[in-house]
């Protein structure tokens, strides 16, 4: 089959209990070669067992996981060679240098850093500069690129990036996001995790994580265009009260604090008018009433389906 | 095999960039065989003697004459007969008796060999000891001056016996065992905390995920800590010999394979207990107590086995550094070949291999 060649993993009814706790409860997904996958989720959705399972550092309870044409129980000899695997916590040697981590990855995945030098300078070049100096000593932007650019030194098929940029500060989250897209266009599939609702749709396709379940897998774009529900943004000058007397509303289907705003569902569709629910705050004390209609984001979106739940 | 290199390159870089693993590796030896060496006092000056000379001619009386003018003994009484000997010690101010044989120079003179007795008052076992080694030393050294101007080598044939303590036991203890303690210390408590240490930091993860195979990675990590424990017992022998004048009699290529031999069994313990643990600590802790004080209590390098209740008895008997220190301490003060120790030898040999299948049986390809 054509379509099977396409697929670069492929996960099958895939269970996984730590004792009494599920951490995976039967996920089936494939994902396709050349994708940047995303997996978005609170912590304790599973995203870290899945990753370790698909680089075959776990084995599944039940259900099967392929790499390529690859099963990772039976074949996993051949998974290591072709994925690179970045864990949650940056996997570097605080007392070796950059340049002797890389050397040393390099060395041990059998190439050298002279050798695929071209597939990680866009990355490597930020930290070069610094490359005498020890990974311990690096503030957690360079050691992301650094654990990256170590990931990648073998030239892997797949690349697994398990929450790379938790604990990083804004700025480099987004250079991140841009080498991965770069790194996209050399063919190389992507799986990245991350907490990050914001960073959903920079993805090509999305899966929403919880409690060890997907809830949704689909482009980040027609995930938010699936969002059937009206929301409204309001704004007022004591949010914390806000939110108590949004919930209290008889209208009300679900409050949720959304940086300065409250988003605002309604049960079954908007009923009232903005005019009734700028007098109902009134009435509740509320000045500066701001309230506006708007689209819905993958974080109403995975709110509410986690609801559902 | 590049893979293995660059793996023992990193591991170097990790010993040499933590002083307190350097520290470990080079300042406990030392100070241990200094304390241990220095606790036991090694300085003879004006010590009592008594000579039995049965012979009297002149050749006796020159060699005694020369013993006491060394500084090192005075004369406290000259003996007529083998029973006084006893006696003198026996007051508790001589330490040690001189006996010539009958016809000492004539022999000497004539058939080129003569014999001589050196007694020594062992309660004292260190002491004793000592006081033979300058008695010999002082005797050859009267051998060569005499032996310039004669054609045919003479021979002064020397008996040493040591009274109370013919065993000497508690001599030179402290070098077989501070080896098997700094041993122990080093390649079970590096290699555990050492494969610990991946562990905790999540490098162990990306290890796995490697193409390395289980077996390189234990042996890279192992490998160093090879040759470093390997030159520590180089080191504490070479200290033991030239700042404790500590007498190899055996071979010393057979002395060195032991400490090799012991090296990888306290390794392969080192691992199969990394194997277990999850972090730096608890490996620390378990080579720690779980170790180092068998070592020093029931090895036989403090207390000796025999006068232990049964049941320690047994434990030291499935324990490993009983074995080496019999060993070390049969090549080094008895001068034994293989013949004698290979008992042991294979003693040793089934602890490593027993741990080195456990530990191939406990690590794991994956995570838990």
């Amino acid at each position: 089959m054509e379509t099977q060649n396409q697929i670069a993993v492929k996960v099958g009814q895939l269970s996984r209990s730590y004792g009494k706790v599920k951490a995976l409860d039967l996920l089936s997904f494939q994902i396709v070669k050349g994708e940047l996958f995303g997996f978005i989720g609170p912590d304790g959705a599973g995203k870290t067992t899945l990753f370790r399972i698909i680089a075959s550092l776990l084995l599944p309870d039940v259900g099967s996981v392929k790499v390529g044409d690859f099963d990772t129980v039976k074949d996993f000899k051949e998974i290591r060679k072709i994925t690179g695997y970045m864990p949650g916590r940056f996997s570097l040697y605080h007392d070796l240098t950059v340049e002797e981590n890389l050397n040393f990855y390099a060395s041990i995945f059998g190439t050298s850093l002279e050798e695929n030098y071209e597939l990680i300078k866009d990355i490597y070049s930020a930290i070069e500069p610094f490359k005498k100096r020890r990974a311990g000593k690096l503030s957690g932007g360079m050691k992301q690129k650094l654990a990256l650019s170590c990931a990648l030194i073998h030239k892997p098929e797949i690349l697994i990036l398990d929450e790379p940029t938790t604990g990083v500060d804004a700025v480099s989250r987004v250079e991140f996001w841009d080498m991965l897209k770069h790194l996209k266009t050399m063919g190389i599939t992507i799986l990245v995790s991350t907490p990050y609702m914001d960073e959903a749709s920079l993805c090509d396709r999305v899966a929403l994580m919880q409690k060890g379940k997907i809830l949704t897998i689909d482009k980040p774009e027609s995930i938010t265009a699936n969002f059937k529900k009206e929301i409204r943004a309001v704004r007022s000058d004591n949010i914390y009260q806000l939110i108590i007397d949004l919930r209290e509303y008889r209208h009300t289907e679900s409050v949720h604090p959304f940086g300065q705003d409250v988003h605002f569902i309604e049960k079954g569709g908007i009923s009232t008018t903005a005019t009734e629910l700028t007098d109902y705050l009134h009435q509740k004390g509320h000045h500066h009433i701001h309230i506006q209609n708007i689209n819905a984001g993958i974080e109403d979106c995975f709110m509410d389906l986690m609801k559902e739940e | 095999m590049n893979r293995f290199r660059g793996f023992v390159i990193k591991e170097f870089f990790h010993i040499w960039r933590d002083p307190r693993t350097l520290l470990i590796l080079v300042g406990i030896p030392v100070a241990q065989i200094m304390i241990f060496g220095f606790v036991i006092s090694n300085d003879i000056k004006d010590l009592h003697i008594a000579v039995y000379d049965q012979s009297q001619d002149e050749v006796s009386r020159e060699i005694t004459n020369k013993i006491i003018s060394s500084g090192y003994f005075i004369l406290d009484q000259s003996i007529d007969h083998p029973s006084q000997i006893e006696e003198s010690f026996k007051k508790g101010i001589v330490r040690e008796v001189i006996v010539f044989g009958q016809d000492f120079g004539e022999n000497l003179e004539r058939l080129g060999v003569a014999d001589l007795q050196i007694i020594a008052d062992a309660s004292d076992a260190n002491t004793a000891n000592l006081i033979t080694n300058y008695t010999q030393a002082i005797i050859n050294d009267y051998l060569k001056k005499l032996n310039a101007t004669h054609q045919i080598p003479l021979k002064i044939e020397t008996q040493v016996r040591m009274l109370f303590n013919e065993e000497m036991k508690g001599v030179y203890m402290f070098v077989p065992g501070t080896m098997a303690l700094i041993l122990m210390l080093i390649s079970t408590m590096m290699t555990s905390i050492s494969i610990a240490r991946e562990k905790e930091f999540g490098t162990m993860e990306v290890l796995l995920v490697s193409p390395l195979k289980p077996v390189q990675i234990i042996i890279g990590k192992v490998a160093p800590y090879v040759a470093l424990a390997f030159l520590d017992a180089v080191l504490i022998l070479l200290m033991g010999v030239y700042v404790f004048k500590m007498p190899v009699l055996g071979s010393s290529t057979l002395l060195l394979l032991t400490a090799l031999l012991y090296i990888l069994m306290a390794l392969s313990l080192g691992i199969l207990i990394s194997t277990i643990v999850k972090t730096q600590q608890v490996a620390m802790f378990i080579s720690l107590i779980g170790l180092l004080l068998p070592t020093m209590l029931l090895s036989g390098f403090i207390f000796p086995i025999e006068n232990m209740p049964l049941i320690l008895q047994w434990v030291a008997n499935i324990l490993p550094f009983k074995y080496f220190i019999i060993m070390i301490k049969d090549i080094m003060l008895k001068g034994v070949g293989v013949a004698y120790i290979w008992k042991e030898g294979l003693v040793l040999l089934g602890f490593t291999l027993l741990f080195i299948a456990l530990s191939v049986k406990k690590f794991k390809l994956r995570l838990e």
